[in-house]
């Protein structure tokens, strides 16, 4: 119930919210409390009434706890549930008082109507009061015995409630034995599902400190547990189906046949009218076949359409929810849903939230032959009054044209948007045609003919004016007034109140005046001008380093400005595959709909038993994608990478020239000692990751250390033949956080060696450290490494990219035990910086 | 585990506030009201059902005007907590025949009750009307039901309709009538949402039909039901592309695309005579949802027409068509059209001898409004809108207004041509005959035409 809260709400007319009635009604029980006389009760019913309602509304009633008390002495239940509920309230913050009801808790807890025994002790439960536990003990054990299953059902829970009020007392009173005994025994479902519930919670919350919790909680998804449960499925209410459920998803049937009989056992649990069982039951089937890629592919048909009746079925809550999921699903596996894109289609009155998911849902479903249709419904929605979604729809046709199908026609859609000459639709528009620019230069003519026309004076969002700056720099030769388009921008300097937008300027004028020099020198000298005085440090910055840079040598200037560009690729994904997984492997959870896993958004105690449980399993089934795909999505991950710092790359050397000296010797002085003292003591005391920052140094620092004639010995010793098979290694990967991320070197000599695949993986394991899948081409060639400790079993995983043309290494290090990872990295580290110097 | 149940008024009141597991602090309800009420992130003005907040997950649902409210901390399904919330709803208006402000207000002490059955320390317990039933001790009072509009789609049934009787919805499950005795009565009925989008030639892109078979009993000792459906239904597209019309329209046979039953329904004589056997619990459920794409007649067809008239002047004629039979009436028709933003005068022309029609520009959203309270199966109605503007279009004005859109409801009438053949009460008794009532409504979810 509320706590008892000082009522901070003003009050309301139909709230009262004085003391004055608090102590009026405390009069009016006293007199009740004693009396016999006929209808009593009634007007105890009424003054117990005002009272709860009190509570209700944040008023705080415990002054009349004692009177309350007295008047519980009743046998009408109404009257004895509303003193239970004003019990449960305010007894944990009026300990003293709390015990008063103790007395008359005990003896209804033995009442002959198994109803009023199982408020009783429902009441007695949620007391939360530590020093009156002792009380509990005796009713909890008889009413796991009780003879009626209502007062089973309570006390089931009523002994998690002890728990969480002293964990001691319950398990010394081995209330979990009892619990599981009846879990096992109990003819009730109910009672079934509340102590399977409690169990669960408790050896969730035990784990962490007892072998043996760790041990129950795995028995919990033993086969035999399960299938006595999964046998009785439909004996369940919904709502415990969906904990059953959950639970099975852990359990790893050991063949398939286990797998399908299970599934066969559950396939009618899809056409469930309640969307939470349906989703359990996606969940387990999707688990279950992860190792079986016809199967579950198959799932995903399968699933489509209870789905997709779930989305249109039930409130908008609801269906928000389920598709949710389907978001999930069809950015997991775009391909399954291409035929489907007409359901993803969005309904005028859907809210914004809805609309945003099935744009993105269209986005990826776009393929060869449905794209012309998709992009030409998301044009209609461009052109719709709700402005949000008009912008997204503009940009989901972007993401389309990205996507590299049907480029042509969407380029001419894109310009169509510009004519319509709506702000935020050209603002959309521009930012997308620059995008599309950078994958595409070969447009750039039909694209240029039209962006050429667009005045500035009609782009006011600081992303579009910075577009289309960066448009009139680029393509400086091709628009014909681009020079005096940015001398007019530069005019304005001092109203542009975005320091992105006055950034883009100084790098546009100066790329427009290498190809316009006599047109460009006077805008140039005020811009250059503008940007010295700015309050703002890298527009200041940039102006001064181009000033310099000018004054130093105009052909290396102009080669640095306008260096020989590659076309993008591909942008970068805002969300690792990683994320992803454990998004996926959470599914039927709160991580589906913030798009986040939960350690980014519940605390460790709530993440609590779920989260370990999938840790304990063991041997969850692997997809069998693990070298090929695993390499060709990462690959495209380094293209991103590379591709979408090409331009911030340039500006940063632009900035940081200026001062960059000095700073990076700091460093290098700094980051020696720091290893080093980090490997000396390196032990219990080192529980934290480093933060990113102390890693950043570490990555500068490190290539002075790996050359550095003899680094300390490390203290880490690795077993020679460590086991670990591909499955483990890919659940590990998943489940485990990147302890460090860095970037490494090889030496030139090293990547001459790589012409032999074997040679690294040869090298490594005279290190201890073991290959388990590679793959890739030059000059990105990526590989997964694994090293156990020699004491203890304790795995290193490391996901290692080499780039053979600029001898660097990308490192992904994740670790069972975190204390021992830097002395790892540097073990790592200085055995791939000494491959091909043997 | 749900750690707070509460339910809040528009204003923010709390009305019922229960706290299960004592771990979110105090405060949570005005935390949750503030966020919803002043909700803004990427552009949205509108809270979605589910968010976090320092650690605590809020969920809401909006039913009759209050927010249901779940909070926790731990990663739950929301799928799980959605469909509670919204089933406690039911429950609720199950007990107390109404569900509003009032009818929550005046029963509190009863739906604390109802919360402490339904949810034990965050895990839910029951949510059967039936099984609640034994622990529920509090006499429902009544509210007036004549002013307040009931929950669910069976709402559609409260206008009156002499065929239907609206009150028999509003009863509560275990309130005895004033006569003492109960009515012995069922009530079926087939809600139908339909979704049409018509390009800007009129043909139709999408459609679709979310049906739900409903049912609400009043029977005394619950006999066994049998619903018998169309015999030539069939379930799932096969291998077809769900947009695939060729052919299917013309034998008759009633193609639904996917459905799922209540837990009380038994298929085991479905897939041979597409009959559903059930022992209805107590309350209203939903029998079966069911979801349909292929090709149906739209009840109405829209003609629009947008013709500049000078500079500042353009005409818009809205043109609908009723394509039903005319012993049917569709009621509380609303057509809706956004015009030009820089429209700033609208005047309207209504067809002569025109009743019951209503005309409306609204000035903040620009946007016509065409309000009909009847339209008869087979009869056209034309609305003229002479709109001035502020200032000079630039180019094409049929880009810069619509669509139109449309809401309806049509009750005894079907799209999906799904029916209840029959429905059999077993009962030995010769005497027994309660009342059954199978109903029939059309409602329109999204019903837009293009221009």
């Amino acid at each position: 119930m509320a706590p008892p809260a000082q009522s901070q709400r003003s009050p309301s007319p139909s709230q009262p919210s004085g003391k004055g009635e608090v102590s009026d009604l405390k009069m009016q029980l006293r007199q009740l409390a004693g009396s016999r006389a006929p209808g009593t009760d009634d007007s105890k019913r009424d003054l117990f009434k005002k009272v709860i309602s009190y509570m209700t509304v944040g008023i705080d009633v415990s002054s009349v706890f004692s009177e309350m008390v007295m008047c519980s002495a009743t046998s009408d239940i109404v009257l004895k549930k509303m003193c239970y509920l004003y019990v449960g309230n305010y007894a944990k913050y009026n300990p003293d008082l709390a015990l008063l009801t103790i007395n008359f808790l005990q003896r209804d807890c033995k009442d002959e109507d198994p109803m009023i025994r199982g408020l009783a002790l429902r009441s007695l439960c949620s007391l939360r009061v530590p020093n009156l536990v002792e009380y509990l003990v005796g009713p909890l054990g008889a009413g796991l015995k009780d003879g009626n299953s209502y007062v089973r059902m309570v006390a089931s829970v009523g002994v998690l409630k002890l728990y969480h009020i002293s964990p001691s007392t319950c398990l010394d009173a081995d209330f979990p034995a009892l619990l599981k005994h009846l879990m096992l025994n109990d003819p009730d479902a109910q009672v079934v599902a509340n102590c399977l519930s409690a169990l669960q919670e408790i050896w969730g919350l035990e784990a962490s400190s007892s072998e043996e919790a760790v041990r129950e909680r795995e028995a919990l998804i033993s086969k035999p547990i399960i299938y006595f449960l999964l046998n009785r499925i439909k004996e369940f209410s919904e709502w415990a189906q969906c904990t059953i459920l959950e639970l099975v998803s852990k359990y790893a049937p050991p063949d398939s046949n286990e797998i399908f009989d299970i599934m066969n056992l559950l396939e009618d649990r899809l056409q469930h009218a309640n969307g939470a069982v349906v989703l359990a039951t996606i969940k387990l089937f999707l688990q279950l076949t992860l190792s079986m890629t016809d199967v579950h592919q198959q799932v995903y048909e399968r699933i489509k359409a209870p789905l997709l009746t779930l989305v249109s079925s039930g409130s908008p809550e609801q269906s928000y929810a389920v598709l949710s999921h389907l978001h999930l699903l069809v950015m997991r596996a775009p391909m399954l849903f291409a035929s489907d894109y007409k359901h993803l289609y969005c309904q005028y009155n859907e809210p914004f939230y809805v609309k945003k998911l099935k744009l993105e849902m269209l986005t990826a479903v776009a393929n060869e032959s449905n794209t012309y249709e998709i992009v030409t419904e998301l044009c209609e929605y461009a052109a719709n009054v709700d402005i949000p979604i008009a912008r997204e729809s503009i940009r989901a046709v972007g993401k389309i044209a990205l996507q590299q199908y049907d480029v042509n026609a969407i380029v001419d859609r894109l310009l169509q948007f510009l004519e319509m000459e709506k702000d935020y639709v050209t603002a959309e528009t521009l930012v997308l045609v620059k995008d599309l620019l950078r994958k595409y230069p070969q447009w750039s003519h039909d694209c240029i003919a039209v962006i050429g026309n667009i005045s500035s004076n009609n782009v006011q969002e600081p992303k579009a004016k910075a577009a289309l700056i960066w448009m009139l720099g680029e393509y400086a030769q091709d628009m014909q007034d681009a020079p005096y388009a940015l001398e007019g921008l530069i005019d304005d300097w001092e109203d542009e109140i975005s320091p992105e937008v006055r950034l883009h300027l100084l790098t546009a004028v100066m790329k427009c005046f290498f190809r316009r020099p006599p047109e460009t020198q006077k805008a140039l000298g005020a811009a250059l001008a503008a940007g010295l005085a700015d309050m703002h440090q890298d527009v200041h910055d940039r102006a001064l380093f181009y000033y310099r840079l000018l004054q130093h040598n105009v052909s290396v200037a102009n080669s640095v400005v306008n260096p020989i560009k590659q076309a993008v690729s591909v942008f970068a994904d805002t969300q690792s595959s990683e994320i992803k997984d454990r998004i996926f492997d959470e599914f039927n959870s709160l991580s589906v709909l913030y798009q986040k896993p939960s350690y980014m958004f519940t605390d460790k105690e709530h993440q609590g038993p779920e989260d370990l449980g999938n840790l304990s399993i063991g041997a969850e089934p692997a997809d069998d994608i693990l070298p090929a795909q695993r390499v060709e999505a990462n690959d495209k991950d380094l293209l991103l990478s590379t591709t979408e710092k090409e331009e911030s790359r340039a500006h940063v050397n632009n900035d940081s020239a200026y001062n960059a000296p000095a700073f990076d010797n700091s460093l290098s002085q700094l980051s020696v000692p720091q290893t080093q003292g980090d490997l000396v003591s390196l032990g219990p005391t080192y529980t934290q990751q480093p933060s990113s920052t102390i890693d950043d140094i570490f990555g500068l620092g490190l290539p002075v250390t790996a050359s550095a004639p003899s680094p300390a010995p490390p203290l880490l010793k690795l077993k020679t033949k460590p086991v670990l098979d591909p499955t483990a290694f890919q659940q590990k990967w998943r489940q485990l956080p990147v302890s460090v991320s860095q970037e490494g070197s090889i030496t030139p000599q090293g990547v001459a060696a790589m012409t032999t695949p074997q040679a690294l993986l040869r090298h490594m394991q005279a290190h201890d450290i073991h290959c388990i899948a590679s793959g890739g081409k030059s000059p990105n060639f990526k590989f997964f490494f694994f090293a156990q400790k020699a004491d203890d079993p304790s795995n290193f995983l490391v996901e290692c990219i080499i780039n053979s043309s600029t001898c660097t290494a990308q490192l992904k290090i994740k670790a069972d035990d975190q204390t021992a990872t830097q002395a790892f990295v540097t073990l790592f580290q200085s055995a791939l910086s000494n491959f091909g110097m043997a | 585990m749900i750690s707070q149940f509460f339910v809040l008024s528009q204003r923010g009141d709390n009305i019922v506030f229960r706290d299960y597991r004592g771990d979110i602090q105090k405060g949570s309800a005005e935390i949750f009201f503030r966020k919803v009420k002043f909700w803004k992130e990427d552009g949205e003005t509108e809270a979605p059902p589910v968010f976090n907040v320092d650690g605590v997950n809020y969920f809401h649902v909006k039913v009759v005007g209050l927010l249901f409210v779940a909070t926790t901390r731990a990663n739950v399904s929301p799928s799980l907590v959605l469909e509670l919330l919204q089933r406690i709803a039911r429950v609720t208006k199950d007990y107390l025949g109404i569900l509003n402000e009032d009818s929550i207000r005046k029963n509190f002490v009863l739906v604390y009750e109802l919360l402490d059955e339904v949810i034990d320390f965050g895990y839910v317990q029951t949510t059967s009307t039936e099984v609640l039933k034994s622990s529920v001790f509090n006499e429902p009072i009544m509210v007036d039901s004549a002013h307040m509009p009931p929950l669910g789609p069976a709402a559609l049934f409260m206008q009156g309709n002499k065929r239907m009787p609206g009150t028999a919805v509003t009863k509560s499950v275990v309130a005895n009538e004033p006569g003492g005795r109960k009515r012995e009565e069922i009530f079926v009925d087939i809600i139908e949402k339909i979704s049409v989008t018509f390009s800007s030639s009129g043909y139709i892109l999408t459609s679709e039909i979310d049906g739900t078979i409903q049912m609400k009993s009043y029977l005394s000792g619950n006999p066994e039901i049998r619903l018998a459906l169309n015999e030539d239904l069939n379930i799932g597209r096969g291998g077809r592309s769900v947009y695939d019309y060729g052919g299917s329209s013309g034998s008759g046979a009633v193609i639904l695309d996917d459905c799922n039953f209540h837990e009380s329904v038994h298929l085991d004589s479905f897939d041979v005579d597409r009959t559903l056997t059930l022992v209805p619990p107590d309350g209203e459920f939903p029998v079966m949802n069911y979801r349909m794409t292929q090709e149906f007649k739209p009840p109405f067809r829209i003609n629009t027409l947008i013709e500049e008239a000078g500079s500042l002047k353009a005409e818009v004629i809205l043109k609908i068509r009723a394509e039903f039979p005319q012993n049917i009436t569709a009621n509380t028709v609303v057509i809706q059209m956004p015009v030009p933003t820089y429209t700033s005068r609208v005047s309207f022309e209504l067809e002569p001898g025109a009743v019951g029609q209503v005309t409306d520009f609204k000035e903040s959203n620009k946007k016509l409004e065409w309000g009909l309270k009847k339209i008869v199966g087979g009869s056209e109605h034309t609305l003229r809108a002479k709109l001035t503007f502020s200032h000079e279009s630039h180019g094409n004005i049929t880009k810069e207004a619509g669509p139109v859109s449309m809401t309806f409801t049509i009750p005894m009438y079907n799209c999906s041509r799904l029916q209840v053949k029959y429905l059999q009460i077993a009962k030995k008794s010769k005497t027994y005959n309660p009342y059954r009532w199978v109903r029939y409504v059309t409602q329109a979810n999204s019903y837009v035409a293009r221009i």
